[in-house]
Order: C-alpha cells, then sequence, then structure tokens
C-alpha cells in the first residue's frame, strides 16, 4: 500500500517526501498532481459507478438477502442462518455440489486429449496446422444453447443417430441424456467435447515458449518423439497444466447452460445431472425461494473467489505479455 | 537420423490421427446441417438415412414464422455490439488510468475492482434482477447489456497492455501540451489496438453466448436474445428435429463466421483469459 500525503496542510508544512521509485509503472514520476487525479477520476468514474450499481451493491445485497426470507408480497423477514441451515441440511445441495465437482473431474479429461492435439500440432513442417486449428476450437465458439440441441438430437433414444452407429456393433438403444444413470457422462461428454479447442489454444502457447534447442539437443542423443514428448514437452509445461486444471475447476462450478438446454423440466435425470448454478436458478426464479438461493450463490461465490484468486496468482507465472 | 525433409516418417500417422479428431470435432454441425434440411419424416425414420432425398429449406422458413426469431437475432445483435462498445470504452479508459496515472485512492479502488474480478456473475443475478426491476427496464433491450458493459477482466487485460508502453511518448506529449484525455485517445490508445481486438471478439463471444441473464430479465419472447430464444423454440418445437437444427445453425454461424474472419483475435484473447462472465 503507497502512503500519499494524507492532507494538502502536510505538503505546505513543506515536509518533503521520499520519491517513490515506482516510477516506470505509474504514468508521472512526480506525486499525484491535481490534474492528473482529475482526469484520473474522470476517466475511471464510468465503470466505477457501473460496478457499484450493477456488481459492489449486488455483492452486498446477495449477503443481506441470505439472512432474509421472501414474502409472497416482497416483504422480508429477518431469518438469521436459518438459509444457510437449509443449504447445508437440504440433499440436493450436496447432489448438485457432487454433481458439479464430477463434472469438473469429467471436464479435466480434456486437459490429456487437448496436449496430445497441441503436441501433434507441433511437429515440425506439419502442413494445414491452422486448419486443424480452426476445426478444433469452432465448438468452443459456437452457442452452447446450441451445442446441446444438437448433442440432445444425437443422444435421442428413438432416432439418435449415436444410436444408430452402436447398433453396428450390436449394441442395443438407450435413452442416453434421460437415463439418471448416463444423463450426467452424456452432459460430461458434450462439456469435453465442446472445450477441447479452448485447452489446444492454451497448451499450443505453451508449447511454443520451450526453446527448440532443447529438442534439437535431445534429438542428437537419440531420443525419440514419444521420449521428447515425455521428458520435455510435458515438465516443461507444467505451469500451463495447472493453470488449466484450475481454469477447468472453476468453468465447472459455473455449467448451467448446457444443462439447462438438454434438460427439459420434465426429464427424469434432471436431479442427477444438475449443477450448483442450475439449482440456484431453480430456486431463485422457478420456486421463489430468493433467501435460500442467496445463500446457495454466496457459498458458491467464496469458492470460486478463492479459486479465481489462486488463478490470478499462477497467471504472472504463465502468462507472457508481448 | 532423419535429415529435414518436408515429409518425415509418421506424418502420415499425425495427420491420420489429427483428421480423425477434426471430424469429431465437426460432425456434430454436419448432423445438424444435414437433419436441417431433411423433412419431418425423414429425419425420424429409421433406419437412419445420412442425406436428404431432397434438398429442402422449408424448416429455414418455418423458424422465422414459428416465433419472433428475426426480432430475437437483431436483439442478440443490439446485445452483443452494446456490451462490446461499451467495455472497450469504459475498460479502457480505467485501464489507463490504473496503469499510467497517480491519484489518491488507487489502491483501494483497484482492491475494488479486484473484488468484482474475483465474483462470477452468475451468483450477482437476484440483485441485479431487482435494479433492472426497479429501472423499470425488465423486458427491454437494454435490460439485457447493461450490467455486461462493465467489465473487470477486461479492465485489468487492458491494465497490462498499457503498463507495457514506453513512457517517454507520453513525456513528450505532455511537454508540448497535450491533456490527459488527448494523450489517452490519440497516442496511447491506438498502440495497444491488439489487444482491444482480442477484448472486442471474446466479448461479442461472450454476449451472444450469454443464457442465464437474458433468461431472467426477459421473458418476453420479442424481447429475448437468440440465446434464450432457442430455449423456447425447444419447448415448442420438441420433436420438430429439422426446425430445431435449422434454427439453431442460424443461431450459432455469427459467431462460427466472426470466429474464422478474425481467428487471430480470438487466439490472442483466449489465451490471455481464464473464466468466463
Amino acid at each position: 500500500m503507497a502512503v500519499f500525503p494524507s492532507t494538502a496542510a502536510a505538503e505546505a508544512e513543506g515536509r518533503i517526501r521520499k520519491p517513490r521509485t515506482k516510477a516506470g509503472r505509474d504514468g508521472t514520476a512526480r506525486g499525484p498532481n491535481s490534474r492528473t487525479q482529475k482526469a484520473a477520476y474522470a476517466f475511471i468514474a464510468p465503470i466505477a459507478v457501473g460496478f457499484l450499481v450493477f456488481y459492489i451493491w449486488p455483492m452486498i445485497q446477495t449477503f443481506g438477502y441470505s439472512f432474509t426470507s421472501f414474502g409472497p408480497f416482497g416483504g422480508n423477514s429477518w431469518l438469521g442462518g436459518d438459509n444457510y441451515a437449509r443449504v447445508v441440511r437440504d440433499v440436493t445441495v450436496w447432489r448438485a455440489l457432487g454433481n458439479t465437482l464430477l463434472y469438473g473431474v469429467i471436464g479435466l479429461v480434456t486437459l490429456p486429449v487437448s496436449i496430445t492435439v497441441a503436441a501433434l500440432l507441433n511437429r515440425r513442417g506439419l502442413r494445414g496446422v491452422g486448419v486443424y486449428r480452426a476445426l478444433y476450437f469452432i465448438p468452443f465458439v459456437t452457442l452452447p444453447v446450441a451445442v446441446g440441441l444438437v448433442w440432445n438430437w444425437l443422444y435421442n433414444g428413438n432416432f439418435g443417430l449415436l444410436n444408430e452407429m452402436l447398433s453396428w456393433f450390436g449394441v442395443s438403444r438407450h435413452f442416453w441424456a434421460s437415463d439418471p444413470s448416463s444423463a450426467l457422462w452424456a452432459i460430461g461428454l458434450v462439456l469435453v467435447w465442446q472445450s477441447i479447442g479452448y485447452y489446444l489454444i492454451i497448451f499450443i502457447a505453451g508449447i511454443k515458449a520451450i526453446p527448440q534447442d532443447y529438442y534439437e539437443a535431445a534429438e542428437l542423443d537419440g531420443a525419440g518423439p514419444v521420449r521428447r514428448f515425455f521428458r520435455i514437452t510435458l515438465p516443461l509445461l507444467s505451469p500451463s497444466i495447472f493453470f488449466a486444471a484450475v481454469i477447468c475447476v472453476i468453468n465447472s462450478l459455473q455449467l448451467f447452460d448446457l444443462i439447462y438446454v438438454m434438460m427439459s423440466p420434465t426429464n427424469p435425470a434432471l436431479g442427477s445431472t444438475q449443477s450448483v448454478v442450475s439449482l440456484f436458478y431453480q430456486w431463485a426464479f422457478q420456486q421463489n425461494n430468493q433467501g435460500a438461493a442467496a445463500a446457495l450463490a454466496f457459498v458458491l461465490m467464496l469458492l470460486t473467489a478463492a479459486l479465481t484468486y489462486v488463478q490470478f496468482r499462477l497467471q504472472k507465472k504463465w502468462v507472457h505479455y508481448a | 537420423m532423419p535429415e529435414r525433409s518436408r515429409v518425415r516418417p509418421g506424418s502420415v500417422a499425425t495427420h491420420a490421427l489429427l483428421s480423425l479428431g477434426a471430424l469429431v470435432m465437426v460432425f456434430p454441425f454436419l448432423w445438424q446441417l444435414l437433419t436441417a434440411l431433411k423433412t419431418l419424416p425423414e429425419a425420424v425414420h429409421v433406419p437412419t438415412t445420412f442425406f436428404p432425398e431432397h434438398i429442402n429449406w422449408a424448416s429455414f422458413k418455418e423458424v422465422f414464422t414459428a416465433m419472433p426469431y428475426g426480432e430475437m437475432l437483431g436483439n442478440s445483435v443490439v446485445n452483443t455490439v452494446a456490451r462490446t462498445a461499451g467495455q472497450l470504452v469504459f475498460c479502457s479508459l480505467a485501464a489507463y488510468a490504473f496503469a499510467r496515472m497517480r491519484f489518491r485512492g488507487k489502491n483501494v479502488l483497484f482492491a475494488l475492482f479486484l473484488s468484482v474480478l474475483l465474483v462470477p456473475s452468475s451468483l450477482l443475478i437476484l440483485p441485479q434482477y431487482d435494479i433492472i426491476q426497479r429501472l423499470g427496464l425488465l423486458n427491454t433491450t437494454p435490460a439485457l447489456f447493461l450490467p455486461g458493459m462493465f467489465s473487470a477482466f477486461g479492465t485489468f487485460l487492458l491494465r497490462q497492455f498499457f503498463m507495457a508502453l514506453p513512457r517517454e511518448l507520453e513525456e513528450a506529449a505532455r511537454i508540448d501540451g497535450a491533456g490527459p484525455f488527448r494523450i489517452f485517445w490519440s497516442i496511447m490508445l491506438p498502440l495497444i489496438r491488439p489487444a482491444l481486438a482480442a477484448l472486442a471478439v471474446i466479448t461479442a463471444m461472450w454476449s451472444w453466448n450469454d443464457l442465464l441473464w437474458p433468461l431472467v430479465v426477459n421473458t418476453d419472447p420479442a424481447k429475448m436474445p437468440i440465446s434464450a430464444g432457442l430455449t423456447s423454440l425447444e419447448g415448442q418445437f420438441e420433436t420438430n428435429y429439422p426446425v430445431m437444427m435449422a434454427g439453431s445453425l442460424i443461431a450459432s454461424l455469427p459467431m462460427i463466421v466472426l470466429y474464422l474472419f478474425l481467428q487471430r483475435h480470438f487466439v490472442q484473447g483466449i489465451a490471455q483469459s481464464g473464466t468466463k462472465g
């Protein structure tokens, strides 16, 4: 924390402050002069107002909501910790949390797939790298709602292409997305398919940062491609892998779109696929139980904030701003 | 030892593997298109036929007549443009101040901005909904883009780029008598164009694909963006697969096209971003 002179009086007394050594990071080498100050506040004001109204105040509100109950006419009554007690006691919460963590674990399967593709794309003299990268990345930019609809159609128990293809191998018909025992895995597969391209970008960047001489030296020593991958690529890629793993868990905590689209309200597999955010949506906007929903949101907020903080600290280790 | 030749042993196997993977990645889209071009009886025919007998565009037309699909696309466009433009303006201003100016309370403000970054926006929906309601904006287009115009992520991203610029430029401009805004607008901002482009495409993608927020604030079909619109299409046409595939195909095309044209910026933005929101 920097110490700014607290009043103009202190300056008037003529106390000389030590020049700050952080010059170069700030615009000026001198202390804040009034013109820059005013300009800086003017620059920050628009977004600060937006943040206060739409983010910071809502954060405080969410915390407040979580201790109240919402009456039918919007009258709130103080509940104390009841909402939190309900969140902790409610079996659906634990189930949703378990599902969400399972999505996170399934999501981690994407990493080895993406690393393999990135390593293959890194072969010297390989043609069509750009085309491959584009094709692998398209699912990530595609509207998630559309992705969910297409996969639901592929999974369809009566007319789905997946059943048709599996029938060639003698596998019998199955309602992949509505059988509670398989639905979560069906959604998980879509999640993996969707995010391969995203992690691919991260790993391509990571592999590019590995000096080529290492590979050349290893090649001279007679190491084959597989050995080079395990002895050079993988260890040197570890910061990227760690970052990707953190992102993967954070993103899975936010999973909502796919579940909302792929699970209609009448789907028997709804309970076994529900994520924390979809449960939050159900409580807040379908069952009008805002108090408990806010408590749930707050718990998830703390969890995500902790993880994001970890990621933010790690980012310094792996992002190279050109 | 293999010499440096264009075709190396193993490159055939590499291509085979990569192509197989690519097929898995694009096949669902192919199936989406093929289904959209079929008639309903063809689509649900058992055993499955791969190709439609005749190319049939009727489903694409039906999407537009069955629901206010055109309006929804329009809402998505307005939402995407407004959020992107808003973020570029607001984030670049604040990022510049944080990166290159000194002012009182900088650290406190910085910490506040950081707290916004750390909280996933989907969890603030309840109070945000209340605010929109109090402003009387439920079921309006501004409701879609208001909170999303302000982004802590965008601010931090641009700040990093501003911090990397040399100070001499500013000094010289200041000596020439240029004011803070002038320096920002005509000297510094053009220098971080790549970062602005990256932020723009990533924001556009998030805005176009956003579902949870629009579902909550705009329940009137005519005011929905296409993401929420498709979910209501799903309810309406539960078993009319060609229409659903046509609808979802049109809705996802804009982002795919944008990506194909601006790949470099997408890659930049993705490589520097982490989470959604």
